[in-house]
């Protein structure tokens, strides 16, 4: 190829003369109503490297990783591929030049096993299918890159974790040279994070490349060549060489100023019982949930449920809210019994709630942010946007919400920035004064400025003496947060410690449900 | 005991399984790529009367088969139309279809009404073989069509489990995000099955026609068969090779006034029996309908649902 053609394009930051880029962005431009969330970004990735996107929620990193893989195409700016202009109009097109994403929510088939997943789409198998050598040659891909997983195994009963795996398996499989990984960590404990870096590590050995996104600073350190910072769209910063930053720069190169997630704990004695459960059990289509849980939550405390995703987090929650009634024990609420009361008499008890899944059932896709906010402040026959339209505006801004305003759509809000939305309704009172705050990974998904944000709330409200359940899988968070911690494995409380105290071995082990026991 | 009657009444069985065979094998590629079809009944039937009228015309009951087979893709074509390119409700839709074919067969069916066809399938000949005691009638005293729809049944087991377009279709029956961001097109998988699986229920209502009834009669022809075929694609747990047996034992239900009549035997009240598939169909569609009971049955996930691509 010639470096006179108009064709060749050599990477941003790349001294010219060495061998092109795997993939880079050419001032790429994309709009979207009333946002420029990417605004002429340039980007690059070498073999083997790999490249961290970094910035605020709302900065616009998923939108430069979705035109990089074919998702969307730039309005203005163009995508190279080793230096040739490439048009990537959808994401085959992305994975015929080796390039492939690996979702957040995972695109597998739960009932079809790992290499029925993994062969799903491929064109070049023959008609009729050889299960024997099919599932030689993805256990091989696999094992080439130190992803050991059976492919005979149903992905249905995987963990998150290994699901992760077989995505990651699938794109390499398909050939892919390129992986862009869109907040990979965000649904994993930590010892599956570490597994993951090393396959990180085994795929840039055999010159794979991987753009990596996450609002974990610790990781990024870690894991990144190099890092892009974003903000408003726009690139703000680079920081190069591995291990040439540490996390305290990355947070102010983010979001201009320090950042601070030390320990919180309360700092009153805490008060009378607000929250009782008196040996509640759930059993769901014969499958036994939750088994005798019993424990208290007090005025002005925090009491953190740790454990990995699936082990009856969600379940708990929405009993306590009385979405689900328990098949035995009881709840109440601030002294009232709220067992098979609903979630409207729950509210009426002083119950706030932030559950699990948050388009589903925390917010309205389809509705304004406004809307959103009137769902548990009005309960007037005629809806009354006037008077709750400068609360909207001030919550907007007190939480940093990346927003037109209060009739942005909540569908169209960028992750993290959704999930803010819903923290501000629930954290900001409704009609009835809160007296129990039920939260589920409050912080998931947003940037580190938004999680000190969210922490400071969450610690003034305690401080206010309400009575606070953090059910979260990030475990640095219930560890600095928490006063009291509770393990919940397979429905059961496996483990109890309080907060000051807790050994982060000990927590963890109770999560993979290798001890039991009460602890102090 | 007359060992004959019921040898002879279990060849009968399998002749109205044949019927059944097909049209659950329609409904189940069908549900298989996500798509819910109640209107089998009304297909069903339009395809009858249409073999019908053109084996009576033409005087050749392939031409009837043939004309009969495209109807019933016809009609699954405007159901797709509906529910896979319109996205509508399918159940609705569905519905829908069962009234207009119905309705369809009555208005081209008027001026047959309980006129018999001169023409019929008439049962392959194996020379001697038919004629072994016991097993001849059952296994070599078939018609053509019958064998067929066995042979649709094993193909269609190894076409979903054994091959990549089979695998094609159950991922878009259970996931069809996934599909999607393979690079796929949904709606074409879900068409395209869509249409083969009336083709087989056509296939099935002009077989019911000409080589089971003798005659056209609107009210008595189908008798609620394509609500059965649905219910066993249920039973069967969405398997073909399942749904073989199934079938039988429907069919065997259907017939058994029939023999018991022959038999002479009272203490079991005849209409009893043949009750029973359109219980097992009115508990079938119940627990369709209950999202804990399909998944234990083996429901394909999608099933019943529009696919629109996520925005985000
Ligand atoms: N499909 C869309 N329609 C309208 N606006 C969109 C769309 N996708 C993204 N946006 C907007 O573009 C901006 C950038 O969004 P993007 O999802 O890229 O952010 P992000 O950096 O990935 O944030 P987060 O860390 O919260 O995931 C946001 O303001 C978001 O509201
Ligand atoms: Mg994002």
């Amino acid at each position: 190829m010639s470096n006179t053609s108009h064709e060749v394009a050599s990477g941003p930051y790349h001294s010219g003369g060495a061998a092109p880029s795997a993939l880079s962005a050419h001032s790429v431009s994309k709009r979207f109503p009333g946002v420029l969330a990417n605004d002429s970004v340039d980007f690059d990735i070498q073999p083997g490297e790999v490249h961290t996107l970094l910035g605020e929620n709302g900065a616009g990193k998923s939108t430069l990783a979705a035109m990089l893989c074919g998702l969307y195409q730039p309005d203005s700016g163009y995508i190279a591929r080793n230096g040739q202009r490439v048009v990537l109009s959808s994401p085959r097109a992305g994975l015929q030049h080796g390039i492939a994403m690996v979702h957040q929510h995972f695109r597998l088939v739960d009932r079809f096993t790992v290499a029925e997943n993994v062969i799903l789409g491929s064109r070049n198998l023959s008609f009729v299918l050889d299960r024997r050598s099919i599932n030689e040659r993805v256990s091989e891909v696999a094992e080439s890159y130190g992803l050991p997983i059976d492919p005979t195994a149903t992905v249905g009963d995987l963990s998150v974790g290994q699901r992760q795996r077989v995505e990651i398996v699938k794109a390499l499989y398909q050939g892919a040279e390129i992986l862009l990984l869109d907040e990979p960590t965000a649904v994993l404990v930590p010892a599956e994070v570490e597994k993951l870096f090393e396959n990180v590590h085994a795929m840039t050995q055999a010159g794979k490349s991987i753009v990596f996104i996450s609002h974990k600073l610790g990781e990024v350190v870690e894991i990144s060549d190099r890092v892009t910072v974003l903000r408003g769209g726009k690139v703000t910063g680079h920081v190069s060489g591995r291990g040439a930053t540490d996390t305290k720069d990355l947070a102010r190169l983010m979001v201009g100023r320090d950042i601070n997630l030390g320990t919180q704990r309360a700092s009153h004695p805490t008060g009378h019982e607000v929250l009782q459960i008196r040996d509640v059990s759930l059993n769901v289509n014969g499958v036994n949930v939750l088994s005798n849980i019993s424990f208290n939550v007090h005025e002005g405390e925090m009491v953190g449920i740790a454990g990995v995703a699936g082990n009856g987090q969600k379940e708990l929650a929405d009993t306590i809210a009385g979405l689900l009634s328990p098949t035995s024990g009881s709840i109440s609420i601030g002294g009232a019994t709220a067992t098979d009361r609903g979630p409207i008499h729950a509210r009426e008890l002083g119950l706030a709630y932030v559950p699990e899944d948050r388009l589903g059932m925390g917010l309205v896709p389809s509705m304004s942010i406004l809307d959103n906010l009137l769902l548990t402040r009005d309960r007037h026959i005629v809806v009354d946007r006037a008077s709750v339209r400068p609360e909207a505006t001030r919550l907007i801004e007190q939480f940093e919400i990346k927003a037109n305003g209060p009739d942005h759509l909540a569908r169209k809000l960028s992750g993290g920035n959704a999930q803010k939305v819903l923290l501000a309704r629930e954290l900001s009172g409704g009609r009835t004064a809160t007296k129990l705050l039920v939260v589920c990974s409050p912080t998931r998904g947003l940037d580190v400025g938004a999680i000190e944000t969210v922490r400071r709330l969450l610690d003034d409200a305690r401080s206010a003496g309400q009575a606070i359940l953090l059910i979260s899988e990030d475990l640095d968070e219930i560890m600095s947060l928490a006063d009291r911690i509770l393990v919940l494995y397979r429905g059961s409380i496996a483990h109890e410690t309080p907060g000051e105290t807790a050994q982060i071995a000990t927590v963890g082990a109770a999560m993979a449900g290798l001890t039991t026991g009460v602890n102090g | 005991m007359n060992s004959n009657i019921w040898l002879l009444s279990f060849a009968d069985s399998v002749a109205i399984a044949t019927t059944l065979i097909l049209a659950a094998l329609g409904a189940l590629f069908t549900e298989r790529a996500g798509v819910l079809n109640l209107g089998i009944e009304g297909m069903l039937l339009t395809s009858a009367i249409t073999s019908f009228l053109v084996a009576d015309s033409t005087g050749s009951v392939w031409a009837g088969m043939l004309l009969g087979i495209v109807l019933g893709a016809v009609l699954a074509g405007i159901h797709a139309l509906l529910t896979v390119v319109l996205r509508a409700n399918q159940i609705v839709s569905g519905l829908a279809l069962v009234i207009f074919g119905t309705g369809l067969a009555n208005f081209l069916g008027k001026p047959a009404e309980g006129k018999t066809i001169k023409t019929t399938i008439e049962p392959l000949s194996f020379g001697p073989l038919s004629d072994i005691p016991g097993i001849g009638p059952v296994v070599f005293g078939q018609d053509p069509v019958t064998y067929a729809a066995l042979l649709i049944a094993v193909v269609a087991s190894w076409f979903l489990f054994r091959t990549r377009a089979g695998l094609e279709v159950r991922a878009t029956g259970d996931d069809p995000a996934t599909v999607d961001s393979q690079g796929l097109s949904v709606a074409t998988i879900r068409i395209r099955y869509t249409l083969l699986g009336g083709a087989l229920v056509g296939f099935g209502g002009a077989f019911h026609m000409l080589a089971q009834s003798a005659a056209w009669h609107l009210e008595a022809t189908t008798n609620g068969v394509g609500w059965i075929a649905l219910s066993l694609v249920v039973f069967a747990g969405w398997r073909p090779i399942r749904l073989i047996f199934g079938a039988i034992l429907f069919g065997f239900t259907l017939q058994l006034p029939f023999t018991l009549q022959a038999e002479q035997i009272t203490f079991i009240p005849s209409a009893l029996m043949p009750m029973l598939p359109y219980l097992a169909t009115l508990i079938a569609l119940i627990a369709l309908s209950r999202p804990s009971s399909r998944n234990i049955l083996g429901a394909p996930k999608a099933l019943g649902i529009p696919f629109v691509r996520d925005e985000r």
